[in-house]
C-alpha cells in the first residue's frame, strides 16, 4: 500500500501530475490553482517528469495549447480555477467537440464581480454545459484519487472527452490533511500508455481536425457527443472497481451517507459534505431520520440513481455553492429533474451558501436540519430558494 | 534535397492545398498558401485560425488540406499549433516519433493583428519551432468586410463605412511585421504572391530556422477590395512598386529590404486600382489622397532608414538587392 502523508490539496494534485507524467501540460498561474502548476514546474526542472511544460501567456491559449497537444496524439493536463476556467470556456466547448481527453484539475473559487479568490463553485457549475466529464472532491485525497480515475475516464476507447477534476478553494488545496499516496509504478499501470487516435502528427495520413460542418451534419456530430458523454456512468463505475483494488478506497457516482431510510435528505457537493456529515450523525443520534447524498461525477449526471438513492426521502434540501441568477441553484436544477423524471414529487427546497469561500459550519448544516423537520412536519415549504449565512 | 525554385520543377510538386475548395474565384489567399505548401519540402502539421481559408477550405465532409490541420478558434492559431510542437518535442524526445516535421500556422490578418495578437506574441516569445504566415487581406472578410487594424488608411469596410463625414477608416495601419520583429525572433518577412520566388525563398529560410518566424503576406480580396477577379497578382506588384507593401526580411535581426522599385509609383496608382478607394477620388478628398500618400512614404523612408544603418554596421551595401 502506499505512503501516508500530511499535505495539502495542491500539493497532493501536484504529486498526482508528477505521477501522471503527462507528455505536455500547458497552464497559467491563478490562486487558488497556481500551487499545483509551479510545483510541477518543479518537477519539469528537476527533470522528474518528461512533459513538455508550455507557460503560455493566458488560460485561453493553455486551452488551445492542451488542444493542439492532445489532437497531436498524446497525454495533456493543465490546471485553473475561476476566471482562468471563464477565459478558457470558448475552448473548452471545442475541446470536447473535438474529442479530445484532456485532463484538468479545477480548484473551484469565485467568479468576479466582485473579484475574491475564495472557493465557490460557480466556474465549475459555470462549465456545466461546455461537454466536459466533471468529478467532484471533498477531500484532497478525494482529488487526488480522482484524477487518476479521470484520466481514464477521459482516454477511455467508447468516450474520448475531456475531464475536470475539481476540489474546493483554499478550503481543500491550502489546507494540510493526512492522506495516502499510491506508489509510482502502480499508477503507472492504472493509467496505462495513451493510446493516440487520429493523431495529427501522423504525417502520412493526414487528417483535418476542426471543419465547418453546416447544419446537414453539425447535430450528429453533437448527438454523438451526447452518446459518448453518457457511457461515462459505466465506465466510471468500473474504472472505480479498478481503482478500488489498487487503493482499498471505493468510489461510486455519488456518496450516499445514511440515506437508507431517510425521510430528509440533504444534498451537498465538495468539502462542505464532509461538514454536514457529523451533523447528519448528531441528528441520527437524536432519532431523526436524515441523510445526505454527496453527488461526485456531476457531468454527465446520474439523475436515475441518484433518484433511486434519494426515493424515500419526503423533504430533499440541496444546498448550492454557486447560483444562477434568477432560477434555482445549478445542483437544485439537477436533483429536481431527477426526482420529477422517477416520478417522485418529495418537498425539495434550495440553499444557496458559502459563496465567495464564506465558511459553511456545522450550525449551518444543524439550522437548516432543523428547518427540513418543520417542513416534513408541516408539509409546507416557504421560500423554495434561499440563502443562508448571510449578514442581515 | 530541396527542389529547385523553378516553375518546371514546383510543378510536378503535389498541390498540398487541392482545388475544389470554395474560396472565391480570383481570391488572393490560397494563391500564397499555396505557394507556401510549394516551398516546404519537409512534412507540415498546420494550425489555421477562422476566417475565409479556413471555413471555404474544410466544408464538412470535404477537406481541401493534404497536410495534417487543425482549426480550433479565430484567436489562438498560434497557441493551437504551439501545442502541436509541444507535443511533438515530448514525443520525439521519447523516442515515440523520430521524423522531422516542421509547424505551420495560418491566419488573416483579423485573426494575426486584432483578435490573435496576444496568442502570437506568446508563441513567438516562448520560441516554438513553427512558422506563423499572415495573409493579409487588410479587413475581416469572412464576416463581410469589417475594418481590422490591418484596413489602410481611407479604406471602405462595413465598419468604416465611406459616409458624408467620415471617409472611410480615419486610422493607419499597423505595421505589424516590425511589431514581430521586435519580438527579436529568428526570422521575420514581408512578401506577396506576386513575387513568388521571393516568397517560396522567405518560407523555405523560415523553415530552416530552429525556432519561430513569421511572414506576412498581402493577399488581394476582390470581393472587399472592390477589384475584379483577374487581377489579384497585378495588384500585388502595384502594392510592391508604390511601396504601399514593401518586401522585405529581418534575418536575425537584420533587416535587408529586399525590392526597391527603380521608380517609386504614386501611392494612387495602388488605391485607384480598387472600389474600396473609389471616394478618395472625388475632388474634396485632396487631402486624404496627400495623407495616404505621407503614410506610405513615412513607413518606406524608416525601412530604408534601418536597413541603411544596418548595411553600414555590417560594411555591406545594401544596393542591387
Ligand atoms: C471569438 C470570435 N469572434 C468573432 C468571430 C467571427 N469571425 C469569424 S472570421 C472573422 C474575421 C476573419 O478575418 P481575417 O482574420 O482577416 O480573415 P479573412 O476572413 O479576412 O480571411 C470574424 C470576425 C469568431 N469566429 N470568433
Ligand atoms: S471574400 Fe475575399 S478573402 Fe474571402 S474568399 Fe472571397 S476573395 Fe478570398
Ligand atoms: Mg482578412
Amino acid at each position: 500500500m502506499g505512503k501516508k502523508l500530511a499535505i495539502t490539496g495542491n500539493q497532493a494534485l501536484a504529486e498526482a501530475m508528477r505521477q501522471i507524467n503527462p507528455d505536455v501540460c500547458a497552464a497559467y498561474p491563478i490562486t487558488p490553482s497556481t500551487e499545483i502548476m509551479q510545483r510541477f514546474a518543479s518537477f519539469v526542472s528537476d527533470g522528474v517528469v518528461d512533459t513538455e511544460l508550455v507557460t503560455v501567456e493566458s488560460e485561453h491559449s493553455a486551452m488551445s495549447a492542451c488542444i493542439g497537444a492532445s489532437a497531436a496524439g498524446g497525454r495533456v493536463m493543465t490546471a485553473t480555477s475561476s476566471q482562468g476556467l471563464a477565459l478558457m470556456w470558448e475552448m473548452l466547448h471545442i475541446a470536447s467537440g473535438m474529442r479530445l481527453p484532456i485532463a484538468m484539475t479545477l480548484v473551484n473559487r469565485a467568479l468576479s464581480a466582485p473579484i475574491n479568490i475564495h472557493g465557490d463553485h460557480s466556474d465549475g457549475m459555470g462549465s456545466r454545459d461546455c461537454g466536459w466529464i466533471q468529478l467532484y472532491s471533498e477531500n484532497a485525497q478525494e482529488a487526488y484519487d480522482n484524477i487518476f480515475q479521470a484520466v481514464r475516464i477521459a482516454e477511455h476507447e467508447d468516450i474520448r472527452l475531456p475531464a475536470m477534476v475539481c476540489m474546493d478553494g483554499f478550503i481543500i488545496s491550502h489546507s494540510i490533511e493526512s492522506m495516502e499516496f499510491l506508489p509510482d509504478e502502480v499508477i503507472r499501470d492504472f493509467i496505462g500508455e495513451f493510446k493516440p487516435k487520429y493523431p495529427l502528427l501522423d504525417v502520412d495520413k493526414p487528417v483535418t481536425y476542426g471543419p465547418l460542418v453546416l447544419p446537414d451534419f453539425y447535430i450528429e456530430f453533437k448527438r454523438a457527443q451526447h452518446e459518448a458523454i453518457n457511457k461515462a456512468k459505466k465506465v466510471t463505475l468500473e474504472v472505480a472497481r479498478e481503482f478500488e483494488k489498487i487503493s482499498g478506497r471505493s468510489y461510486g457516482l455519488f456518496e450516499p451517507y445514511r440515506l437508507d431510510d431517510a425521510e430528509i435528505a440533504i444534498v451537498l457537493l465538495n468539502s462542505a459534505a464532509g461538514t454536514a456529515k457529523d451533523v447528519v450523525d448528531d441528528f441520527r443520534n437524536k432519532g431523526i431520520r436524515v441523510g445526505l447524498l454527496k453527488p461526485r461525477l456531476f457531468r454527465p449526471f446520474p439523475y436515475e440513481e441518484i433518484a433511486e438513492a434519494l426515493g424515500d426521502a419526503k423533504v430533499i434540501c440541496v444546498f448550492d455553492r454557486a447560483d444562477s441568477f434568477g432560477g434555482f441553484g445549478p445542483m437544485y436544477m439537477e436533483i429536481a429533474s431527477a426526482m420529477m423524471a422517477a416520478g417522485s414529487s418529495p418537498l425539495m427546497v434550495n440553499k444557496i451558501y458559502g459563496l465567495g469561500g464564506r465558511d459553511f459550519m456545522p450550525e449551518d448544516a444543524e439550522a437548516v436540519i432543523k428547518e427540513m423537520t418543520g417542513i416534513l412536519d408541516t408539509g409546507k415549504t416557504g421560500t423554495l430558494k434561499e440563502y443562508i449565512g448571510v449578514r442581515e | 534535397m530541396s527542389t529547385p525554385l523553378r516553375l518546371k520543377e514546383l510543378s510536378k510538386k503535389e498541390d498540398l492545398l487541392t482545388g475544389g475548395h470554395r474560396m472565391c474565384a480570383g481570391c488572393g489567399a490560397p494563391i500564397a498558401i499555396r505557394q507556401v505548401l510549394l516551398a516546404a519540402d519537409v512534412p507540415l502539421v498546420a494550425a489555421n485560425a477562422t476566417g475565409c481559408l479556413e471555413v471555404s477550405t474544410t466544408i464538412y465532409p470535404y477537406t481541401a488540406w493534404k497536410i495534417p490541420w487543425i482549426h480550433s478558434a479565430f484567436e489562438n492559431a498560434a497557441a493551437t499549433i504551439s501545442g502541436v510542437e509541444a507535443m511533438y518535442k515530448a514525443l520525439k524526445k521519447k523516442g515515440k516519433i523520430d521524423r522531422k516535421i516542421k509547424f505551420i500556422a495560418f491566419g488573416g490578418d483579423g485573426g494575426t493583428y486584432d483578435i490573435g495578437l496576444q496568442s502570437l506574441s506568446g508563441a513567438m516569445e516562448r520560441g516554438h519551432d513553427m512558422v506563423y504566415i499572415c495573409y493579409d487581406n487588410g479587413a475581416y472578410m469572412n464576416t463581410g468586410i469589417q475594418r481590422s487594424s490591418a484596413t489602410p488608411f481611407g479604406a471602405n469596410t462595413t465598419t468604416c463605412p465611406a459616409g458624408r463625414v467620415i471617409h472611410g477608416k480615419p486610422q493607419k495601419r499597423k505595421n505589424l511585421t516590425r511589431i514581430m520583429a521586435a519580438h527579436d525572433i529568428p526570422y521575420v518577412a514581408q512578401t506577396t504572391p506576386a513575387h513568388w520566388r521571393d516568397l517560396m525563398t522567405k518560407v523555405r529560410k523560415a523553415l530552416e530556422v530552429d525556432g519561430p518566424a513569421f511572414i506576412n503576406i498581402l493577399a488581394p480580396c476582390n470581393r472587399g477590395w472592390r477589384t475584379p477577379t483577374n487581377n489579384a497578382i497585378e495588384l500585388c506588384r502595384i502594392a510592391a512598386d508604390t511601396c504601399f507593401w514593401p518586401l522585405y526580411e529581418y534575418e536575425n535581426g537584420k533587416l535587408t529590404v529586399n525590392y526597391k522599385p527603380k521608380e517609386k509609383k504614386p501611392v494612387t496608382d495602388f488605391l485607384k486600382t480598387q472600389g474600396r478607394f473609389k471616394h478618395l477620388f472625388s475632388p474634396d478628398s485632396k487631402d486624404l489622397l496627400k495623407q495616404a500618400q505621407e503614410n506610405t512614404d513615412h513607413e518606406w523612408d524608416k525601412l530604408l532608414r534601418e536597413a541603411a544603418c544596418w548595411a553600414e554596421e555590417t560594411g555591406t551595401t545594401e544596393e542591387g538587392k
